[in-house]
């Protein structure tokens, strides 16, 4: 990838016009929108009001239609058509741009109005729903506790089943694993929840609590590991394995000695991620667990909080002040997840020399 | 990277009595069993679900497809699927019509127009809207959206109002079916934009520059080169897309007002969809309840098990191609 094909389709598209063709200036685009926004700020005075968005509307279309039509009168149909589509393809792009920011911009700002220190450190014990105050020390313990132990249980067995795809699997068992991990990965977290109720509480009679919550993420954790971890195996030179295999080192201490420790960076990347994933999860543990208002650091007894399930309670009580609780608790829940995200990336960095 | 590399086998030392090594045979069977782990799992979730759903199936005074209604716990039980399955899927057609051109439109841009210097980054930042958890696009959804909706669903009403979906005919545009819709959108972009981008990557560099070299637009160039190369791949995104609108839980239950009844007008206070109304009724129910939720949440997983299956097939079935650009 030395040359970029933008450039190629540049110098192309530069030479076959400067030798052959009219084509419209450098700067058609800018005048275009000038022309655009001359016409829409007519139509707005002539018109009823518009309003903001609607002018915007007005105005992007009249920019299509002035390009277009332009680059059709001097350039041509299919510089035209090609004019369009950039338009189009950019404008796209520009949309789910603008919902990104939108998004991330409303809870920052929105959360940091209510966020206090005093949020991080007291629970909901004893603050009634129309009060101010309180905060989500349960749900932060809660969370960490959950997905903790749903990372203890789903990273062993996905590493193992990742290695039997890898550096085991032959013929039509591990098609199959291969085929059901793809399809896990797009089970609905509602499910996932739903059948570890009516696993472990009613079949085996177990009360609801932390524990069946981090079951139920274990599921959802299970073939993101084994995808990720899968990816990284493969990429462990053959030259590694073959080089042990003449030392007369037997098979499976090649894998856990050399192919293992070789990944080894890749693999909690992808821990990481899968966590980063699960830890916003809120529907499997709202079926789980439900919700708590105190703190309960016993993840085996009774329901515990969790930071998902403390923005949806908060939300259903619907008070200014618990909306406001709302916006902190989701903002905290941002954090937490680009700090696991941000984690992987530094155990990315720190490791990568180590797999060259 | 998808070239399966398939590793020698360890040499079997034969040694005269033994065959195979003690800690081999012990690892293999280990990975092994954790290979048949996964199928297991999927197994059981099916095979729990069907067995808890039964005595909601056996009292049920309702059809289970056709009756609109939700009294589970009443006596005699009266419920059925009917306006569940309705809001699932006119809120995820919906979303989809909304986000795969804009998906699409989002790899292509990253993929053939962005400079090569910050197309990466442009995906990651794409990527980062599927790290945001689904209780804030609810939250941002019902707090935020909702109060920007009126314009649009207005305008909708006011112009395209003789479409019967699109008529409002209460007056009251909050809490629909459109809004949920738009937040889904939002929400399967990346799944969507993703997969596209890296099939559309794999489109041997050979074609592309054999299209322009014979005088291509760069449009003409995606439109003969990387759209017939990566269609299986972008349906099959389509397919993960549809897979997560379709058991999207706590976004939906948080925006729609959770009607039991099937209302064509989706700009209107309605809709609910099996994922959500597990998660609103989950505390409330009592024994057949709970049964009559679990057997709503098993036709969820068979619907999505058979959705992500086809996407799942069709990859598997161009996978061949999926190693031309090495």
């Amino acid at each position: 990838m030395s040359v970029t094909d933008r450039d190629d389709a540049e110098v192309l598209e530069g030479l076959s016009s400067q030798l052959a063709m009219k084509t419209l200036p450098r700067f058609a685009a800018g005048y275009s929108a000038l022309i655009a926004a001359a016409l829409t700020a007519v139509i707005v005075a002539l018109t009823p009001a518009q309003g903001i968005a609607g002018s915007l509307v007005i105005l992007f279309l009249l920019y299509m239609v002035v390009q277009t039509g332009w680059s059709f009168a001097v350039e041509g149909r299919r510089f035209a058509v090609d004019r369009l589509a950039t338009t189009l393809v950019t404008t796209m792009f520009m949309i789910a741009l603008a919902a990104l920011v939108w998004i991330i911009t409303s809870v920052v700002i929105r959360g940091l109005s209510s966020f206090s220190v005093d949020f991080l450190t007291s629970t909901m014990r004893n603050v009634s729903p129309l009060r101010e105050g309180g905060g989500l020390l349960h749900a932060l313990v809660g969370t960490l506790e959950q997905v903790g132990m749903a990372a203890l249980i789903a990273v062993p067995i996905s590493i193992l089943v990742a290695i039997y795809l890898v550096e085991y699997g032959r013929g039509k068992l591990s098609t199959w694993v291969t085929f059901f991990v793809d399809v896990m990965t797009g089970v609905p977290s509602i499910v996932a929840g739903l059948f570890i109720y009516t696993f472990w509480v009613l079949t085996f009679g177990f009360e609801r609590s932390g524990f069946a919550a981090s079951l139920a993420l274990t599921i959802l954790m299970i073939p993101v590991i084994v995808r990720s971890t899968e990816e990284m195996l493969k990429i462990v030179p053959n030259d590694l394995r073959e080089a042990s295999y003449a030392l007369g080192v037997p098979k499976w201490k090649t894998i856990l000695r050399i192919v293992i420790p070789t990944a080894f960076g890749g693999i909690v990347t992808g821990i990481m991620l899968s966590i980063a994933r699960v830890a916003g999860e809120t529907a499997p543990l709202l079926l789980t667990t439900f919700l708590s208002q105190s703190m309960n650091g016993n993840l085996m007894a009774g329901p515990q909080a969790s930071i998902p399930t403390f923005v949806w309670d908060q939300i259903s009580s619907g008070t200014p002040a618990s909306i406001d609780r709302a916006w902190a608790g989701a903002l905290v829940l941002i954090l937490v997840v680009v700090i696991f995200y941000g984690l992987a990336r530094l155990v990315a960095k720190l490791t990568a020399p180590a797999s060259e | 990277m998808s070239t399966d590399l398939k590793p020698l086998d360890a040499p079997t030392p034969r040694v005269q009595g033994s065959s195979v090594r003690m800690g081999d045979r012990v690892f293999t069977n280990l990975t092994r069993l954790a290979g048949i782990f996964v199928l297991v799992l999927m197994a059981a979730i099916g095979a729990f679900l069907v067995w808890k759903a039964i005595p909601a199936f056996r009292d049920n005074t309702g059809n289970f497809f056709t009756t609109q209604e939700w009294f589970p716990d009443a006596s005699p039980p009266f419920f059925g699927i009917a306006a569940l399955a309705f809001g699932t899927a006119i809120s995820s057609v919906v979303a989809m019509v909304i986000a795969v051109p804009v998906a699409i439109g989002t790899a292509l841009f990253i993929g053939f127009y962005a400079s090569r210097r910050i197309a990466t980054s442009l995906g990651f930042i794409i990527d980062v809207l599927a790290a945001v958890p689904s209780i804030i696009y609810g939250l941002w959804g019902l707090q935020v959206l909702m109060l920007h909706m009126d314009g649009i669903t207005k305008w909708l009403n006011d112009y395209l109002g003789f479409i019967p979906l699109f008529r409002n005919e209460i007056g009251i545009y909050t809490k629909s079916i459109f809004i949920a819709s738009v937040v889904l959108a939002i929400m399967i972009l990346p799944t969507i934009s993703a997969l596209s981008r890296e099939v559309f990557l794999q489109v041997p560099r050979s074609h592309r520059e054999a299209s322009l070299a014979l005088g291509a637009t760069r449009w003409e160039m995606i439109r003969m080169a990387v759209i017939p190369f990566g269609r299986p791949g972008v349906i099959s995104a389509t397919m993960l897309g549809l897979g997560r609108a379709l058991g999207e839980t706590i976004a939906v239950a948080l925006i729609l007002s959770a009607a039991f009844e099937i209302n064509w007008h989706i700009t209107e206070p309605s809709g609910n969809t099996f994922a959500a109304n597990i998660a609103l009724k989950w505390n409330e129910a009592g024994p057949i309840g709970l049964s009559a939720l679990i057997a709503s949440g098993l036709i969820l997983f068979i619907i999505t098990l058979v959705v992500n299956m086809i996407a799942r097939a069709i990859i598997a079935k161009h996978k061949e191609f999926s190693g031309a650009n090495g």
